[in-house]
């Protein structure tokens, strides 16, 4: 499984990345909407966890643009704005059940992940 | 008798505006009221008044006219009865003077024979005379010897001589009994003349004047010229006396007029001089006995305009204290929506402010999260470096305080999301834990134990969660402020029949007094000001039970402590103005 990180916070993106390494999990970070967008230029990549709220390009955009370029790609958010009932209105509002809430256990990021790869239909 | 009056005070009588800005009142109460009333009694009462004094001088003035008319009648009618008795006793004697020689009425026989004729037909007559021209009475009939009587110097005589007729004053004379003189000059063919005198008693013409139709307080009497009682009166002197007021001038008419006598008292005089004569008569009436009826009409004509006065006076003060009553609490509420709109806008703006905060601490979590978290990986995952247990159960110790932050940082950002207005179904289990893990530390230090009690069969319902916990959370804060170091507060929820819920909210702090007790949802009513109390919390509190259709109550003992009880309805009762009012809420909060 490949996956791409797309945060506006270099700390928080770098560490994830660097824990799902450790994990056996091949990952690339970003810390902008741009700069993923060239990267998936060259790179191919199964599933993108992007922040929603970043500058320039929030989340939800750059995941419509991801979908033009890789159709098949699978999406997470993360967010550290608001709770649990906000996101799940936020996802329907994104077409995607998929969002957890910053600060998240890497064990529900992972759960996620393989959740979102078993149930391909539920990110479109 | 304070209290009593202190009852009847309306509200806004001892209202004093502190206030500033739109806080302050928009009318100046007292002042409106007594425009209102002063305004309204001039406009209702001038009118009335003046009607009452036109009235009452018009109707006394028709009185005086009407006593002043009767009084006048009354001496016309008399004075003809009089005028007629001296009249028809004159001609009786010219009768005689023509009917009989002068040798014939020199008869003594024949002089009283006419007498008792004229007794028996007429009355009045106690004697006749016969004096010649020289003044020597030649012939008498009568009860005394005045045979030969000289009465040549006597004046009557000469004014006899001179007129022709005369009628004297009363006076006494030789019988010592009032009475008076009617005299006639009659010319013989030879030139010479003859006199023919009567006396006539006064008892015929009494009779004429007592019977007349006076007041108990009235008097008729007959004067002289000189102003001399010619006859007895019923309340002055005495016959021969003189009256106590001044001889009326000359009229050949009847005149009425008013006087008043020394005491002070008017009287009421109609007077006619009788043509001929040297007699006035006189009626006399005192005019308070005549007023006496109107006095007692004029009495209940003053007692109803006084009840009217008071009547309108009782309904104007009325209606000017209703209305500017519901004026003051029309502009009290007007206050205290502005303060409620206020006391939203800084809630939400605390809501905005905690939704910051949050926000902006959840990334840096984040950030700690993850490098503890890669710390932790690495001494997992790398076989390189030395695991250490207490490193590890350090990094888990920084994970879970980490974990703990971001669930207060989700609350934060819940319940900034709920001051929205939002009907959903909601838990009242979860309300209530919220507000007490809101509350949580604040308890802690204040050593206070707090339990619920809260049945699992309780269901969830309809309802604004935003506003229930705002609700909790001041009757939560309320019970706080109300309790010492050790308190004890009980949250219990119950199912209540007719499908409602019922939470009671119970602490063991001070209480409160009875007389508080009623004002305590009163807005601005608060017994914390010297602690920053602004008298909101619990009225606003009232409100929103209210708005979310359920109903609050208090109990309270002094020293023994308070329950709030807000039973709150299972099934929501659609409102009308519902969608409108949450716009209005939410355009608050955003």
């Amino acid at each position: 499984m490949r996956v791409l990180l797309v945060d506006d916070e270099e700390q928080l993106v770098s560490t994830l990345a660097e824990r799902l390494e450790l994990r056996g999990i091949h990952t690339a970070w970003t810390t902008g909407g741009e700069e993923a967008l060239e990267r998936v230029k060259t790179e191919t990549f199964d599933l993108a966890v992007l922040d929603v709220k970043m500058p320039k390009i929030s989340g939800i955009e750059l995941k419509k643009k991801l979908q033009v370029l890789h159709p098949a790609m699978k999406f997470i958010f993360l967010t550290g704005h608001g709770s649990e009932e906000d996101f799940t209105a936020g996802a329907a509002e994104a077409g995607s059940d998929f969002y957890l809430i910053k600060p998240v256990r890497i064990e529900a990021l992972l759960e996620k992940m393989n959740e979102v790869m078993r149930h391909p239909g539920k990110s479109i | 008798m304070k209290l009593e009056f202190e009852r009847f005070m309306p509200k806004f009588w001892e209202y004093r505006d502190v206030a500033s800005g739109p806080f302050r009142a928009l009318f100046d109460f007292r002042k409106i009221w007594k425009q209102a009333v002063f305004l309204c009694a001039g406009v209702a009462l001038t009118p009335l008044i003046l009607m009452a004094l036109i009235d009452y001088n018009v109707t006394q003035k028709a009185i005086e006219s009407e006593i002043l008319l009767r009084t006048s009648r009354l001496v016309s009618n008399e004075r003809r009865a009089i005028s007629f008795f001296l009249e028809e006793r004159k001609f009786a004697l010219d009768f005689v003077v023509h009917d009989n020689p002068y040798d014939t009425l020199k008869d003594t026989a024949r002089l009283e024979t006419i007498l008792e004729n004229l007794k028996k037909s007429l009355g009045g007559f106690s004697d006749l005379g016969v004096i010649d021209s020289s003044g020597i009475q030649v012939n008498y009939a009568g009860s005394y010897r005045l045979l030969g009587v000289d009465y040549r110097r006597h004046d009557w005589f000469r004014q006899v001589m001179e007129k022709g007729v005369y009628i004297s004053d009363v006076f006494l004379g030789l019988r010592n009994a009032p009475h008076f003189v009617i005299a006639l000059k009659h010319l013989l063919p030879n030139g010479d003349s003859f006199i023919l005198r009567s006396s006539l008693d006064m008892e015929r013409f009494q009779k004429i004047l007592s019977q007349m139709e006076l007041e108990p307080s009235g008097d008729a009497v007959i004067i002289n010229r000189s102003g001399v009682l010619q006859t007895p009166s019923r309340y002055f002197h005495d016959i021969f006396s003189r009256i106590p007021f001044a001889i009326p001038d000359f009229s050949s008419t009847t005149q009425v007029y008013q006087t008043s006598d020394s005491k002070g008292r008017i009287y009421v005089i109609g007077y006619a001089y009788i043509v001929d004569t040297p007699f006035i008569l006189m009626v006399t009436k005192q005019k308070n006995e005549l007023m006496k009826p109107w006095f007692k009409t004029r009495l209940h004509l003053v007692a109803f305009l006084a009840v009217s006065i008071v009547g309108i006076l009782a309904v104007i003060i009325g209606v000017a204290t209703y209305l500017v009553n519901h004026m003051y609490m029309a502009d009290q509420k007007r206050v205290m929506t502005l303060h409620q709109v206020e006391y939203a806008n800084k809630l939400a703006s605390i809501g905005r402010l905690a939704a910051g905060v949050a926000h902006e601490i959840n990334n840096p979590l984040a950030i700690i999260n993850e490098k503890a978290g890669l710390i932790k990986d690495i001494l997992t995952f790398r076989s390189d470096c030395a695991v250490d247990a207490k490193f590890v159960g350090l990094v888990d110790s920084i994970l879970s305080s980490v974990e703990r932050c971001g669930a207060i940082t989700r609350r934060l950002l819940g319940f900034a999301r709920h001051m929205e207005v939002r009907i959903q179904k909601v838990s009242i289990r979860d309300i209530i834990q919220d507000v007490i893990g809101f509350l949580g530390k604040e308890a802690e230090y204040k050593s206070i134990v707090v339990s619920a009690d809260i049945p699992e069969e309780i269901p969830e319902f309809e309802s604004d969660r935003g506003k229930l916990q705002q609700i909790f959370l001041n009757l939560v804060n309320n019970a706080f402020a109300a309790m010492n170091e050790g308190g004890h507060l009980k949250i219990a929820v119950a199912a209540v029949p007719e499908k409602s819920v019922s939470v009671s909210v119970s602490d063991d702090g001070c209480g409160i007094s009875d007389a508080d007790l009623k004002r305590v949802f009163e807005p601005f009513f608060t017994t914390k000001s010297r602690t920053g109390g602004t008298g909101l919390g619990l009225s606003i509190t009232y409100g929103l039970v209210q708005e979310l259709g359920g109903d609050i109550q208090v109990e309270s003992a002094v020293g023994k402590g308070t329950r709030f009880i807000v039973t709150l309805p299972l099934i929501r009762e659609p409102q009308i103005s519902e969608q409108k009012k949450g716009d209005v809420d939410a355009g608050i909060v955003g």
